[in-house]
């Protein structure tokens, strides 16, 4: 797919989540927003998921480890053609899109997620489901910065090593900021980095806004024949919408008539 | 003969491996301790060791049931069940993925170990998360028969099972009826509920107290959820005073199980023998159980107190 097609998609995605945020009036579209690109890359150029075999496990599959952005995950979804919901009813009471994910209730959910950090742990179960059954299906996992602060992480990322899960993905969505600030000043979880290479990962970095960066990315992954991987995606949380972008404040909280008005607008044009 | 449930657990396990290429056992440095090394040596492909990280073992465990897998989590319980209690919460009832907790070295009869190693809190908490069923079997036969079970049955289930040998109260003959209340003996004054090795204590108990002339039924409730309500109160519509046995917390367990539905009916008395709101200690397995009235004795006394 051509760059400006997945730039297209994505835009598409970040107006969806900024309508789901604001009409839900609750949510978190700062994180959304900043892994918007790479998931959006994720679901059209790197996992083999279509319609056909969505209600599937025979395929790829994604675990939104950091389950809080689910707007960004349906949005996708969405833009996929493979979501069967109404994106407006996100958050309210008798609907399937629940404020954290439930892959019982939505079609290409590949797992319930929403406490921090066991996400992690459950892909490291579906890849070593993978070996068991020799295919050659790859299991990725989105976690936080801030994520990384839970001890079942380091549990998660030990064995991912030990059992040589080189069909595991893991994207650190690297935008230094969670709930109550800057990642450093709250709990200091770096260096990342040197942390995973000291678990034994191939560790990889890109560019979480730029196409081409996130793919050689994932090529860095395909290559990798021994261990598991992680990509160091560096964003900007809020990223598309100019008063949310790096502001920890817009973490969890909806925005107001006017603002919306701005956000759409900052979104209107392709950029 | 005498024989350990987790021993009976692990030898279950090793013919379910056998059986079924389904079936994935996971644990937590415990392999020797819990018996899932039984299911190893027959299989060491799908046996996977988790190293000490039981939160990390029940996200796996989660992982592999939602690839279509039905797996085996074991720890001891106090582990697997405190914790790793969120994660089987999350990750495991709430997307209800087929993952058997099955933890060993429950209640006051792990013995020396002390508090710390003694769970007396298991039931009472695995019993509130929605889907996940509870099971409690008193002796070998009966272990195997639930974990038959528990892998034939969809969806998170835990089975408590314990360190020390306990009497057989069945045999290789006996079928069983899993989920099922079944009365073991019967009689007409009360009827004493009990689960684990508490159905032992009971049965012995009842001896006893026949001598006295106080004729007890004798009922094994081994599936705490969902809970054999008609069986209960078919027995409980006889009698205006019952017991509950258990080497669990009388907070949550046995007595809060059969409560929660009798005092929903008619006016019934259900007198809790069990541990009361306290943590164990370290000693011979025999004497803490007895310390804390775990024993066929304390049960005598209490029923011939309570109906005198």
């Amino acid at each position: 797919m051509e760059e400006l097609e997945l730039k297209k998609h994505a835009n598409s995605v970040r107006k969806k989540i900024v309508d789901m945020v604001y009409t839900a009036q609750s949510g978190h579209p700062g994180g959304s927003l900043g892994a918007a690109d790479i998931v959006t890359y994720l679901y059209f150029e790197e996992m083999d998921i279509s319609e056909n075999n969505v209600k599937s496990i025979d395929r790829d599959r994604f675990v939104l480890s950091k389950g809080h952005v689910s707007p960004l995950l349906y949005a996708v979804l969405d833009e996929k053609g493979l979501l069967h919901e109404d994106l407006h009813t996100f958050r309210q009471v008798n609907s399937n899109l629940q404020g954290h994910p439930n892959m019982n209730e939505v079609d290409g959910v590949d797992m319930s997620t929403g406490s921090l950090g066991q996400g992690t742990s459950v892909a490291v179960g579906m890849a070593l489901a993978n070996k068991l059954d020799k295919n050659d299906h790859r299991v990725y996992a989105l976690m936080g910065d801030g994520e990384s602060e839970e001890g079942i992480i380091y549990e998660a990322m030990m064995a991912a090593h030990h059992y040589h899960l080189d069909n595991l993905c893991l994207i650190l969505d690297l935008n230094h900021l969670q709930i109550d600030g800057n990642i450093e000043d709250v709990m200091n979880p770096t260096p990342h980095k040197e942390k995973f290479e000291a678990f034994g990962f191939n560790v990889t970095e890109c560019d979480g806004h730029d196409f081409n960066s996130i793919a050689k990315a994932f090529e860095c992954f395909h290559n990798e024949h021994e261990r598991p991987t992680v990509i160091i995606a560096h964003t900007i949380k809020g990223k598309g919408v100019s008063f949310m972008e790096n502001n920890y404040a817009w973490h969890g909280s909806a925005p107001n008539a006017e603002q919306y008005e701005i956000a759409m607008n900052d979104l209107k044009e392709v950029k | 003969m005498a024989q350990e449930t987790r021993n009976a657990y692990g030898q279950a396990l090793a013919e379910l491996v056998k059986e079924n290429e389904n079936v994935v056992v996971l644990d937590a440095d415990l392999t020797k301790s819990t018996k899932t090394i039984e299911a190893k040596k027959v299989c060491p492909e799908r046996h996977f060791n988790a190293g000490i990280a039981e939160c990390n073992m029940m996200g796996m465990a989660a992982g592999l049931a939602a690839s279509g897998k039905v797996a085996f989590a074991s720890s001891f319980a106090v582990f697997a069940t405190g914790r790793a209690f969120e994660i089987i919460r999350n990750s495991i009832c709430y997307p209800n993925l087929n993952v058997k907790v099955c933890a060993t070295h429950a209640g006051l009869s792990v013995g020396e170990d002390g508090a710390s190693h003694q769970s007396v809190e298991d039931v009472a908490i695995m019993r509130s998360l929605p889907n996940m069923r509870v099971y409690v079997p008193c002796d070998q036969y009966e272990t195997k028969a639930i974990i038959k079970h528990v892998a034939d049955t969809y969806g998170p289930c835990y089975v408590r099972l314990g360190r020390g040998k306990v009497e057989d109260v069945f045999d290789e003959n006996t079928t069983f009826e899993v989920g099922k209340v079944r009365t073991l003996r019967k009689g007409n004054k009360t009827a004493l509920f009990a689960m684990g090795l508490m159905v032992q204590e009971a049965l012995k108990a009842a001896e006893e107290l026949a001598k006295e002339g106080i004729d007890a039924t004798v009922v094994n409730v081994s599936c705490l959820k969902p809970l054999d309500e008609e069986g209960v109160l078919n027995i409980t519509k006889d009698f205006d005073t019952v017991f509950a046995l258990e080497e669990h917390s009388v907070i949550g367990g046995l007595y809060s199980t059969i409560v929660e539905l009798t005092s929903r009916t008619k006016p019934l008395k259900v007198v809790p023998i069990g541990i009361n709101d306290t943590f164990g200690e370290s000693g011979k397995a025999k004497d803490v159980l007895n310390k804390y009235g775990i024993s066929a004795e304390h049960v005598v006394e209490v029923v011939k107190d309570t109906l005198k």
